[in-house]
């Protein structure tokens, strides 16, 4: 029997009055397991426990949550890598109303990603078979459309808790970069005339909390700074 | 889009340009003060109202008001967005620092250009 210590949040709007910390005894056997496996042992406990998971290996993007502090995906994230002193706790992802327990209302998240128009735009007519790349071109896209709008990265920067209705926030942004960086898109001017107010991109002050969060490895950071550097081109 | 009327420049890369040439606009002013109060070693009235006489040090100094001017506002208005959300009291805060600002600016050249 080897015990970690489980904190978690709960809150149940049906019946809570306001959101409270349950702890939770969870026998490890010893194993480096991941978060979602220790959430899953405590459903057993306690099967009014409240999560979103899918696909269990980071790929869909569905378990984001904070634990320990550090916002992640907690079907990726080993005890090893977040436990303190035997002790783990869950939180939901800050700064989105919470639905139930690790459950948030991804809705103004999801509408940022929408600003953005997150599609190809081209006003040539489409050739017989498919819009050809580059290599070269393909290449710039890398580091971009890997990104699985888990909002590990928006929901950890300061700036998207502010003004959640006005900063696009990193993902959202990482896109935008995406679609700006795409050869196959002919709509870069709209896209930039979108985003040059003094809210959409440059509430970013480029602490980099997103870089640091980021479960798949991506650098929105980086393509915030891309996106000032074709504003600034495109307007001086 | 999101649309704003009270920041500096009425658009968010123009803001931003300026308070990036603004900030090196001070640096280079901050290193140029602290170096002439260190290497000037009897350093009295005469020879700081001799500095200041000059064309060249009143439109440096009126430059780096200026930016100071601009950087402030940028600055705080970032702040005050980020951090007051009842509308009434963002806006006062808003329109006290405009005020300050202004009666510095007016006061630094009576500084640089009073007898």
């Amino acid at each position: 029997m080897s015990m970690l210590q489980v904190s978690v949040y709960r809150y149940n709007p049906e019946t809570d009055s306001a959101p409270y910390m349950q702890e939770f005894q969870v026998d490890t056997q010893g194993r480096d397991l991941m978060v979602l496996n220790i959430l899953e042992l405590i459903k057993q406990q306690d099967s009014s426990m409240a999560y979103r998971r899918s696909c269990r290996e980071g790929v869909c993007g569905s378990d984001g949550m904070n634990m320990n502090g550090t916002n992640g995906l907690a079907c990726v994230t080993p005890l090893s890598a977040v436990t303190k002193g035997g002790k783990l706790v869950l939180r939901p992802l800050p700064g989105l109303p919470v639905i139930r327990d690790l459950v948030v209302d991804m809705g103004i998240f999801y509408k940022q990603y929408e600003r953005i128009q997150p599609y190809l735009q081209n006003e040539n007519s489409p050739p017989a078979i498919e819009r050809l790349q580059s290599p070269e071109e393909r290449d710039k896209l890398d580091g971009l459309y890997e990104c699985i709008l888990c909002a590990c990265c928006s929901t950890s920067c300061p700036s998207f808790w502010w003004n959640p209705d006005k900063f696009v926030g990193p993902a959202g942004l990482l896109q935008a970069y995406r679609f700006l960086a795409d050869s196959r898109d002919t709509a870069t001017r709209e896209r930039l005339a979108e985003l040059e107010d003094p809210f959409s991109v440059f509430r970013c002050r480029g602490i980099m909390n997103c870089v640091a969060v980021c479960p798949k490895g991506l650098n929105p950071t980086r393509a915030i700074g891309k996106i000032r550097e074709l504003l600034l081109a495109n307007a001086t | 889009m999101v649309t704003n009327i009270t920041n500096f420049g009425r658009s968010g890369l123009s803001d931003w340009l300026i308070q990036r040439v603004s900030a090196i606009i001070l640096m280079l002013y901050t290193i140029f003060m602290v170096g002439y109060l260190l290497f000037a070693p009897d350093l009295d009235y005469l020879t700081w109202r001799g500095l200041f006489d000059q064309t060249w040090m009143r439109i440096f100094s009126l430059l780096a008001f200026l930016s100071l001017a601009a950087h402030a506002w940028i600055g705080l208005w970032t702040v005050v967005t980020d951090y007051i959300k009842p509308t009434g009291i963002r806006f006062a805060v808003q329109v006290a620092i405009i005020l300050a600002i202004f009666i510095f600016l007016v006061w630094g050249v009576q500084v640089l250009w009073g007898a």
